[in-house]
């Protein structure tokens, strides 16, 4: 049989639609990968025995005429997304043994529409990271290694990026079809970009956040990380929804988003920000971002210089405001309602050693940072300047959108690095995120496609930032990029084969 | 701004976080590292800037007050780390 793992999702969907194979097959080959990919570390649970009796549901489904874009499909979900009676710990020991009583709305969506769980997928803890090296489970490892100059592969492992780290491996990886991830400040667009993938952010508000543990609740998106930008238009049709169970989620029809897809930017355009060209930006990704220009105007757009001169404050604003709402969030985590508790003096004492034995260096950091910053004192200065920066940085968009219709940016500012390489610094790892940032801090929709190659060929990426629910503009310039593009390179396969 | 020992133990005890005494210089030397870098944003003239209360500008829905939801204790109880009688636990708190 056909190696069926190497189908895009649009391909496996038109496939099980003619008959040519069965979601059960489809779902095996992949469990199957999942099992010889172990060392990516990619998933924290695998569900073997529901996902084949969900491929056999699916396949009900389909030859009863009822199959949708999604039914059929194995997916990765990422551990931050509550799924009723299974393990779902963002990663961290302090919600050990955790298995919720309910199911996020973005997951129920998915399994009304016929999709398969393959299991849940490693991460940075609570999402806090851009390497996937905080997990309480362990680092996940990038299925790509740099080439050296002599042609072979680096012995050393990579990381894929984060915090969805273990979602783009196992989608990489080719042991999951799609997966789904969050974003705060970049988790989904960074390692989609640092695995070769396409990784789409929906504007704030056009997914349900109901069932996912929180991080920050005023930047929290769910989104798919998929093969193509077609398959993230099926994908995210499915998860998006109004919800009433979260206030913050927008009453607005979901679009087919598919249908978006055209392949004619003719005269849409362009807007290229000044400031996004960073001092000491590496030449391969400058380069890259002017090729993506040149693609861009080929296929008939226009290109326009805009300005969004308050880019340099994002990453800074989004380090008072992230902290501090995580602060407020993971208040919960107390030891007494679910997840681990270590006993002490009284119930103070409980509290404060459940805390530090459950949470990892960097959640506490940011606990820390957050607590700081919103304590009495120091408000006005960190927290409301911070938001007042905030509403500077949405004003700089909203008028750029003024002239034009998407903003095409890179995704991040570096490839794919080795494992450890900035663990010891928090500030270099948070630069990871500084072109991802501003669109998280302005609540707009961005996705990013892979474009090409570093120069030791790891996968670099482009990032499109549209208007706010104007997913289907964004959708169709990303699929022309894609197309110009023209990028098919596959990692070389060095894991599950001793 | 920057923070000292004593504020980090502080922080450490709103944010109900145990931190051992030797951990607190290193902790204050990588929050001032952080905070050093915020700083930056003291240069932003950010006068008669509202700050930002949502991304996206909606109305919040209404909704009718009365009870949607609820009547599953024994859900809620499931995951706790230790329950009796239909509650949730804690240490004595009590004298």
């Amino acid at each position: 049989m056909t190696d069926l793992t190497k189908l895009t999702l649009a391909e496996a969907r038109d496939g099980l639609a003619k008959g040519d194979f069965t979601s059960r097959e489809l779902t095996q080959q992949h469990l199957a990968a999942m099992e010889k990919g172990r060392e990516l570390n990619s998933f924290i649970v695998e569900t073997t025995d529901i996902a084949l009796d969900m491929a056999d549901k699916a396949d009900e489904m389909i030859k009863a005429g009822r199959g949708t874009g999604m039914t059929g499909i194995p997916i990765a979900v990422k551990d931050l997304f509550c799924t009723r009676d299974i393990h779902s710990c963002a990663a961290s020991h302090i919600l050990d043994g955790f298995k919720p009583k309910y199911e996020s709305t973005v997951t129920a969506n998915l399994w009304q529409d016929g999709a398969v769980m393959l299991g849940k997928t490693n991460m940075d803890e609570f999402a806090m990271g851009s390497s996937n090296e905080t997990s309480y489970y362990g680092p996940v490892n990038n299925p790509w290694r740099a080439t050296k100059q002599d042609g072979r592969l680096s012995e050393n492992n990579y990381v894929p990026g984060g915090s969805s780290g273990g979602s783009v491996a196992a989608v990489a990886g080719h042991l999951a079809l799609a997966a789904t991830g969050s974003d705060t400040g970049g988790s989904i667009r960074q390692p989609a970009a640092f695995t070769g993938l396409v990784g789409l952010k929906p504007t704030y508000g056009r997914c349900s956040r109901w069932g996912m543990i929180a991080f920050a609740s005023s930047l929290d998106q769910a989104g798919p990380i998929t093969k193509t930008v077609r398959d993230a238009a099926i994908m995210m049709e499915s998860m998006a929804s109004y919800d009433d169970k979260d206030s913050t989620s927008v009453n607005r029809n979901v679009p087919n988003y598919e249908h978006a897809l055209t392949g004619d930017i003719r005269g849409m355009k362009i807007g290229i920000p000044k400031e996004y060209r960073m001092d000491g930006m590496p030449q391969e990704i400058e380069k890259l971002w002017q090729q993506g220009i040149e693609w861009m105007k080929a296929a008939g757009a226009e290109i326009i210089d805009i300005s969004l001169p308050h880019t340099k404050y994002a990453l800074p604003t989004y380090y008072i405001v992230a902290p501090a709402e995580a602060s407020s969030n993971l208040a919960r985590y107390d030891g007494v309602k679910y997840g681990l508790r270590v006993e002490g003096n009284g119930l103070s004492g409980m509290y404060k050693n459940t805390r530090a034995a459950g949470f990892g260096d960097e959640v506490k950091r940011r606990i820390l940072i957050g607590t700081y910053v919103l304590s009495a004192g120091y408000y006005d200065a960190y927290y409301l300047k911070a938001q007042k920066i905030r509403t500077l940085i949405a004003q700089d968009f909203a008028k750029a959108y003024e002239k034009v219709d998407v903003i095409l940016t890179p995704t991040a500012p570096s490839p794919a690095f080795a494992m450890g390489e900035k663990s010891n610094d928090p500030i270099a790892m948070y630069l990871n995120d500084i072109f991802t940032v501003p669109a998280s801090l302005a609540g707009l929709p961005a996705i990013s496609v892979p474009a090409g190659l570093s120069a030791d060929a790891l996968p670099l990426g482009l990032q499109l930032i549209g208007r706010a629910f104007d997913e289907e503009t964004m959708l169709r310039a990303a699929h022309v990029l894609e197309h110009a593009a023209d990028y098919t390179a596959q990692p070389k396969i060095w894991w599950g084969e001793k | 701004m920057s923070v000292d020992k004593k504020t980090v133990a502080k922080i450490a005890d709103l944010a109900r976080i145990a931190v051992r005494e030797d951990e607190l210089d290193p902790l204050a030397a990588e929050l001032n590292n952080i905070l050093g870098w915020i700083e930056q944003l003291s240069e932003v003239n950010t006068d008669g800037v509202a700050p930002m209360t949502s991304v996206v500008e909606v109305a919040l829905p209404w909704r009718e007050d009365k009870v949607t939801d609820g009547g599953y204790r024994d859900e809620i109880l499931a995951n706790a780390p230790d329950s009796a009688h239909g509650f949730f636990t804690v240490p004595k708190v009590i004298e």
